[in-house]
Order: structure tokens, then sequence, then C-alpha cells
């Protein structure tokens, strides 16, 4: 094995010796290779084949290699391998909490001075700052949007609109499930976090008003128990009657074939399903934003904050490292990322022409819609216990039937009260 | 048990321990006792380390939200290991001693079959599983329709009632194996002379199990049954494939190992908390030494033994 | 032959029983390589049907694999990893687990207690420690550096189960070997050892199992391309294409193959190891 990997050095090494002498006259300083950590592992073809390219185009002397870990292993990997010193020089960022954690431990390099920041809105950078804004330490790469996508096929078939207010969310359901040929909506509660995300943060906004509702709850002004929040659980609870016969077993990949086999009608979602959706299904698809209550009112929708890329503060390579983030944040790669993985909306302020339609249809909302993002991300989860994890278990305890939203409500609200100041 | 050899310095015994005792304790001993250490600090949000003695252990059980995961994840562990006490062990002997039936043909293909689940990944068997009870699918219940038990059916692995049960059961599946293997070496183990002594008193095949075989392997069930309970009180694998690190549906399958994980790696928004972690470890580490001491001071001392 | 014939009914229950088990037990095998070789429609269709026919037999989930991953590369490294590893955990195990059951020193007992620490405490705890070690001792992205954590991770499980089977070994023959001028070295690898190799072959396939099957340890101290492990592939694999169910159960056939056919090859040793035990005992 020493042998095998000695001579595969000997190998490196001479292949690299013939390529620095073809390029002797560009090449200046060595090349220098970076890595990125991330949990996308789904879009490792679209960085090798897309996004990567087109950056070694213009950088011959820097090499990017994408290096994913699955997002159930990334956080205890990517601890492991910064404390033992051995993660990539790029780190993908998860908004918030956690990636403000890694820059407080001196995982994460402070970017403040990088120009491609001054490329986004105070509101994208949030994310991805200290709570007194002083530092950034990510560049922010892209958001999602909540909602819901269906099978127009379908709903041509059964001749039935796209719904505006929540009543006529819930005829529709109920069309569709007296036809009986389409499971009306497609989602199980085995994983658990789609309950809370595709749920209870799809169509939560609308009854908390957005903004006001998160801030007031970080304020300390509202708490979970406040009826705004304990409706949409109620709204939620009402979902079970038309999900697949036994739902609460039904993982996030069998949703997924459900519906692009044509199987379901309504999939509550987010765009971040479109290109996978795209390849597989054979069918129409359409969008529509979370149901507002009354027809008229003003519609909210969950905008988050998903990704954003940050430097490890002990990479070897800093210089190179900066260059790369710098790109991250050009036109460039918004255009080539947006429309290479529709349903990743580029944050920067560039302007960026979407292919996709369904992707257009997401990002239309923006116009006609006040923003928001899951309530549970800022501030609110850093405590123990983390108010998003309790969110996932107790959304899909109500979609089962086995809590009521009332205890539901209570529960998250006890245990932010149990360790967030503003809240006791 | 072996002769007592007095002699004054037996240079052997230290070349037949060193090379494991060296390997272990650097690359095995060393970091876990690092790691365990770990209970009695506690850092602030920039990585600094401070001693706070047992604070953490007062947490753990003084706090409900800490004691209350901590205990359900105790119960649910026992259930797991009481299940594979009283259905995989006795399967695991039954087809051993099938195995090692005399006349029996075809011994090595069943033996071999029969090992196959236990040589797959968690990952698969996991998938596996999910994909066979999976309600979506319809694999089981178009074979109980099959068999008339249609109404039978239900997503066993969603419902907090069935969930833990159904993944102890699709444990069993995949390490009965272990037993049926270790158990079949020591039935082959038992002398031919011994048995065809029995048979010419007349003692019938069950009698000759229950009397004669069953007793010269019951140190090899004490074994097994010891195995099993670290096994079961170490598990984590299967359950965080199948259901992830928050051990759903409302954690009626949480068991420590997954109640550990979570807490020491964290998961997603959740970060991970070392030093509770460690807490959390160390008690698991104190069940099964407490286990394996009852073995080994008690049972394994009173276990009369044959040498063959 | 009177004998077998009056266990004519017991055999046929036997067989019955056997039979009915293994069913269990490759059931849900079968049925991930038959649907790796059907359209994911076919899959969802009719999931117990043969892989027959017209928009049903289909081959895109191997090409999806063989395009995107080096399977026979990660194979390779799994078993270098488990073959390195099996090695010293049996050499370094049986010569330890002897020492502890052949003779008695102060301290045997705990330093059985000690040697067995290892079994009551998921390795994976020490993650960190054994990050740094490797790093340190510049193995990291390595294949060694798995075969050292393997080795220590499965001593404990080995010395536990074999002083257990040494004890066994009659102290007639053992005596009588000393009392002809036999080295304690000859007694172990000539007499000890052979007697048995039946718990060592059943010890060997054990310890094989959670090497080649660990995900963990390959995703922190070996995650490159060159060492990355078949186990670390098709898990990186499912997770990347999580839907795409055909290329998932091709995956997964191409990761269960070699392990039977490597476990048809020890089998044999197996049986062979146990039965020429039990001759002898």
């Amino acid at each position: 094995m020493l042998k095998q990997s000695i001579q595969r050095g000997l190998l490196v090494a001479g292949a690299s010796a013939i390529a620095l002498g073809l390029s002797a006259g560009t090449a200046s300083a060595q090349d220098v290779t970076l890595t990125i950590e991330s949990w996308r592992n789904d879009d490792l073809g679209i960085w090798r084949d897309t996004i990567i390219p087109a950056f070694e185009a213009q950088h011959p002397n820097i090499n990017i290699e994408f290096a994913p870990t699955a997002p159930t292993e990334y956080n205890a990997a990517l601890n492991a391998r910064l404390e033992g010193g051995t993660a990539g020089d790029l780190i993908t960022c998860r908004p918030f909490d956690a990636a403000l954690a890694l820059y407080d431990l001196g995982h994460l390099a402070q970017l403040n001075d990088l120009e491609g920041l001054n490329s986004f809105s105070d509101v994208a950078k949030s994310a991805w700052q200290t709570d007194d804004g002083s530092a950034t330490f990510c560049m922010p790469m892209a958001s999602v949007i909540h909602g819901f996508i269906y099978n127009a096929d379908a709903f041509n078939e059964l001749g039935i609109e796209a719904p505006e207010t929540e009543e006529e969310f819930f005829a529709i359901l109920d069309v569709i499930a007296e036809d009986g040929g389409y499971i009306p909506l497609v989602m199980g509660t085995a994983d658990q976090w789609e309950s809370a995300t595709m749920g209870y943060q799809n169509i939560g906004p609308n009854y908390w008003a957005g903004e006001d509702g998160r801030l007031g709850l970080i304020a300390g002004d509202h708490a979970m128990t406040d009826s705004q929040f304990v409706e949409p659980f109620a709204t939620l609870a009402r979902w079970s009657d038309y999900l697949a016969p036994g739902y609460e077993a039904q993982s996030y990949p069998d949703s997924q074939n459900l519906f692009t086999l044509g199987r379901g009608a309504i999939y509550p979602s987010g765009s971040w399903e479109i290109s996978l959706f795209n390849s597989q299904a054979d069918f129409e698809m359409g969008a529509f934003r979370p149901p507002v209550q009354n027809a008229g009112d003003t519609c909210y929708i969950n905008d988050h904050t998903d990704i954003a890329l940050g430097m490890n503060a002990a990479t070897e390579h800093p210089d190179e490292a900066r260059v790369f983030l710098e790109w991250v944040g050009s036109p460039e790669f918004a255009e080539l990322y947006s429309n290479s993985l529709p349903g990743f909306f580029s944050l920067s302020n560039h302007a960026i022409s979407l292919e996709d339609p369904l992707a257009q249809e997401f990002i239309s909302w923006r116009e006609q819609c006040e923003e928001t993002i899951r309530s549970g991300h800022q501030i609110l989860s850093r405590g123990t216990p983390n108010l998003w994890n309790e969110m996932w278990g107790v959304s899909a305890n109500v979609i089962n039937g086995t809590m009521t939203p009332e205890e539901a409500a209570t529960q998250l609200q006890d245990g932010l009260a149990s360790w967030y100041e503003p809240q006791q | 048990m072996s002769t007592p050899h007095r002699r004054p310095f037996r240079f052997h015994i230290i070349v037949f321990l060193a090379p494991a005792t060296i390997v272990y304790t650097l690359f095995m001993i060393w970091p876990l006792a690092d790691t365990l250490r770990l209970s009695f600090f506690d850092a602030d949000s920039a990585g600094v380390r401070s001693f706070v003695g047992t604070e953490n252990y007062e947490t753990l059980f003084g706090d409900e939200r800490w004691s209350s995961q901590f205990w359900n994840a105790f119960v649910n562990n026992f259930i797991f290991f009481a299940i594979h006490m009283a259905v995989q062990n006795p399967i695991g002997i039954m087809l051993a001693a099938l195995l090692s039936m005399p006349a029996l043909r075809l011994r090595n293909t069943y033996r071999t079959m029969l090992f196959m689940p236990t040589l797959l990944s968690v990952v698969i068997v996991g998938f596996i599983w999910q994909l066979i009870l999976s309600p979506i699918w319809g694999v089981s219940s178009s074979i109980l329709d099959a068999i008339g038990l249609g109404s039978w059916f239900a997503p066993w692995l969603g419902l907090e009632s069935s969930a833990l049960v159904t993944l102890s059961l699709i444990s069993v599946w995949q390490y009965v194996g272990i037993p049926m293997l270790l158990i079949y070496a020591a039935l082959l183990a038992i002398p031919d002379e011994l048995i065809d002594a029995a048979h010419v008193d007349g003692t019938s095949g069950w009698n000759i199990f229950w009397k004669i075989k069953l007793p010269l392997i019951l140190p090899t069930i004490g074994v097994i049954s010891i195995l099993t309970f670290v096994g079961n009180f170490n598990a984590f694998d299967l359950i965080y494939a199948v259901k992830g690190a928050l051990a759903g549906p409302n954690f009626s399958t949480d068991i420590l190992g997954t109640f550990l994980y979570r807490t020491f790696f964290g998961q997603q928004l959740q970060l991970g908390d070392r030093y509770m972690g460690a807490t959390v470890a160390t008690m698991m580490f104190l069940i099964i030494l407490t286990g394996v001491c009852l073995y080994l001071f008690v049972i394994q001392r009173r276990m009369q033994r044959y040498e063959l | 032959m009177n004998k077998a014939r009056r266990n004519l009914p017991t055999l046929f229950a036997a067989h019955g029983i056997l039979l009915a088990y293994t069913l269990l037990s490759v059931f849900p095998v079968i049925l991930i390589v038959i649907n790796s070789l059907k359209s994911r429609r076919a899959i969802f269709g009719d999931p117990l049907g043969l892989p027959v026919g017209e928009g049903v037999f289909d081959l895109v989930g191997y090409q999806t694999v063989l395009q995107n991953a080096d399977f026979l590369g990660y194979f390779a490294n799994s078993l270098i990893v488990t073959l390195g590893a099996l090695f010293f955990v049996l050499v370094a195990g049986s010569m330890a687990a002897f020492a502890l059951a052949e003779y008695r020193f102060r301290m045997n007992t705990l330093m059985a207690l000690y040697l067995a620490l290892g079994i009551m405490i998921p390795i994976r705890l020490g993650t960190i420690g054994i990050l740094e070690l490797v790093v340190n001792l510049g193995l990291i992205n390595t294949l060694w550096a798995l075969i050292l954590v393997y080795t220590a991770q499965g001593l404990p499980l080995t010395i536990f189960i074999l002083s257990e089977f040494m004890r066994t070994v009659s102290k007639e023959l053992k005596d009588a070997a000393r009392v002809d001028g036999l080295s304690e070295y000859r007694i172990f690898f000539q007499l000890a050892l052979p007697l048995v190799r039946p718990a060592v072959a059943t010890v060997a396939v054990f310890t094989m199992i959670p090497i080649w099957n660990d995900l963990w340890f390959p995703l922190i101290l070996a995650p490159g391309e060159e060492t990355k492990t078949i186990t670390l592939g098709a898990q990186q694999f499912i997770g990347q294409f999580e839907t795409n169910w055909n290329a998932i159960l091709a995956a997964l056939t191409l990761a269960i193959v070699p392990v039977l056919v490597l476990y048809a090859i020890f089998s044999r040793q197996l049986v062979r190891g146990i039965t020429s035990g039990a001759v002898k005992g």
C-alpha cells in the first residue's frame, strides 16, 4: 500500500512537472487546489461540469475541488475535521446560529473587506453576520422560496385551479379526494422535517404576518402560544385527511417519487425541488403560494436565506480562497448558479434572467408578497432545547394526531422560555 | 480454569499481551478517555474550556428536559435489548441446533444464506426494510393481501406504538447470524463419543439437547448474552439510518446511542455539545460496565466449564 | 442407518424450518437485486414482478452508477483495509487472549477488564482524539489510518471471545507439551491456536463485518477519492441520487455482491476450520 502511494505520488509529481513545463509561461506561482466542504451532494455534477470549469478558465492556477458530505453527516463530520485541522479551505455555511457558532469558535474567517459583499442587501447578509452586524463571515449564495407545486395535468383533468385562499385550498383538496385518482397532498411525517419546513413554515407566515411575527418572537413581544402561531398548527392538523394512507411511514424520497410518478396532485414544498422534479416528472407542473385567509389579504412568503460560502480560518491559501469568494459574489456566478440550480435564487442584487418557468413563478411572488424567513432560525435555535428541532417533532405529531395544536404550541413556548430571556 | 504456574518472571506474558495492548491503548482507550474527561468541563461560545465539576451530571439528571430524554432513551434501550434476548438468541440457538443435526444435508448452503443479512451494512438493511414496510411501495401489504391478512397492514415504522418493536425486529433479522454461528461452533466442538454414548443409553434426541448439549454450550450462551447486552446498549446505526438523529416519531425510537449522537454531534441547526455528550457517554459506559462486571465477576465465575 | 430412518420426520421438520427462515433472510436481498434491473415506473408499479418485458427491464441504474462512481477502486480499498485490520486483530488478539486464559498473574482480571473496556463504549466518541493522532502521525487520508483504528476497535471483542474458548483447551495436552520442553510460544502457535480454530474463524467473520460496513471513519480519516471505501462510496451515492431508485438499487447490488463473494470464500475456510477443530477436540 505504501509502495502504491509512493508510486502514485511519483506519478502525480511527474505529471505536474510536465504540466508546469507546458504552462511555464502563464503560471507564475505554484498551482493551488482549494477544497469546498458542502452538504449539497446532489449538486456535485453541477459544480463539476458547470461552475468549476467556468472559474478555472479565468484562474488557471487555482483548482477547485467540490467535496460534499451527506447532509445528515455534514455537521458532525465538518466539526471533527475543523477540530482535527483537516477541513477544506472553503466551507458551505448554514444560515444563522450554526455558522455563527463556527465563527465564534474561530473556524470561519472574517470577510468584511470582500468587495463582492457590496452586491448583497443587508437582509441577505444578516444570516451570516454577528448579531451586531460588525462582522460578516460568509458570502451569501442563495435563498429558497416555500410554496406548493402541483400536477397541472391533474388539475386540468379535474377542472380545478390553483387556490388563492385557504377555503379554496381545502375545497380543491376535497375535489381531488372525491375523485380518488390522485393523492391530494403528497407529504409524509416519517422524516419529521417536512412537517415543519413544508408544513408549518410554509403556511405560517400568512398567520403571523411574516417578519412582524418572527421579530416579535425574538423581541419577546409575541409568544408561541399566541393565536397567530397556534392556528397554523390547527390548519396543519387538517392536512392529515388528504395525505396518502400510511403517511406516518412515508419518507421524503417516497414523497418525491410519488409526486414525480404522477400519483399525487399537490406537493407542499419549496423551490429547491424544481431541478429534480424537472428531470423526473413527465407532466406539466405549476406552483401556487401559500393561501391567505381572505381574498385580498396581504400575502407573506418564506424566502429563506439558505446557503453561503465561508473561508476556513486555518486555510493555507487565504488569498486564493478570497479570489474564489469574490467570484462567488460576481454576476457571473449568480447567473450560473441560479440557472443550473433552478429554485436556488441568488441573493445578490445583480439582475439575472431565469430560464425555468417554475422558478420564474416562485420568484415572481417576491413582487406580490412580503418576505420573511423561517421563524426558528435566527437566535431562537441557540439554546437547548433547540426551537427548530422541536418544531420538527411537534409539527409531525400534530399531523399524526398525537398532539393537539395547543399542546404543540405550549411545548415550543416552554422550551423557548427555559433558556431565552426575552421569553421568560 | 488454568493451573497457576508459580515462576519468578514470565517474559512471554508480556510478549503475548504487548501488541494488542499498545495498539488498543493508543487508538482507543486514550482518545476515549480524552473525551470522557470532557464531562467535567464546559465551554463558552468562543470555545474556552473551564472545569465545572459534576455540574453536567446534575443537569443531565436534575433538569427535567435532559432527564426525561435520558430515561426515555434508557427504557427504549431496555426494550430493544429485551426483544433481542427474547427473539434473536432463541432463534439463533434453534437454527444452530438444527444445522448441527448429523444427518442434515445442504447444511453449508443454509448456513451461508442464513448468515447473509449479518453481512449487510445498516445503510443497506435500513433502506431495504423501509422499502419493504413502506405503505407506498406496497410490498408487505400485497404479501399480506395474498395470504388474506391484508387488513393487518399498518405503517409500522411510522407509528409511535410499533416503531421501536419494528426496528428491534429488523435488527434481530440482521444479527441473528452471530449467535447462530457462535452456538454452532460450540455444538460442533462437543465430542461425538459423548452423544453416541447417550444414544446407546437410549436417550432421545430432545433430551440429548436439553440434558447434554445445552449445559455444555451454556458458557457460549453467556458470552452471547453479554455481547447482545453490550451491542444493544451501544447500538445506534440502524435507528439513525432509518429514523434520523431525532429518532421519531416523537422520540419513540430514541435509544441511548441516538441520544448520545444527537447531543455530541448536534444536528442541522442544533450544535453538538461535546461536554453534555461526554456526560451521556460516561453514563452509557457505566451502565454497560455494570452489566459486564456482573457477568465477569458473578456469572462467569459460577459457570461450570467443561474442558473438551 | 437405523438412526437416520428414525430421525426422518425430525429431519423433515428441520428442513421446513430452515427453509422458511432462509427465505426470510434472502428475500429482501433478492428484492433489491430484482428491482435494480427494472425501470423506475416498474419498481413502483409492481415491486414483486420479475425484471422481464418491454418497459420493465432496464439497466439505466447500472449505467448511472458506473458513470458516476469508481466502484472497483472503492472495492479494492475496502478489501485492503478489511484484510489488513483482520490480520492484526487476529494475531494480536489471539495472543492476548491466550495469555489471559492460560496464565495466572497479578492483575489478570484487571487486564481482562481493561482489554474489555473497548466493547463498552462506542469508539466513535474518541473521533477527535483519533483524528489528532492520525494527523500527527501523518497518516491522514491513508488506508493505514483505517487499518490501525479498526485493529484497535476489533481487539476487545476478539480477546473477549477467544479467551473464553482458550479456556476450553485441554490442560493435559498443554502440560504434556511443557514436559516435552516446548516453549510457551510453540504451545500457543502449534497447540492452542489450532485447537480454537473454529472460534478464530467465527471471530474473523464478525470482526470483518463492522469494518467492511463502517461509514464513519472513512468519512473522517480517509474521505479522499483514492482512499474511499465501498460503503462510503455507496452511501454518498445514495445521498446524491436519493430519489433515483434505479441507481440506488444498482449501487446497493454492487455493494452487496462483493461481500457475498468474500463471505463465500471465507465460508469455505470457516467450515474447514470448524470441522477440523471439532475432529481434534
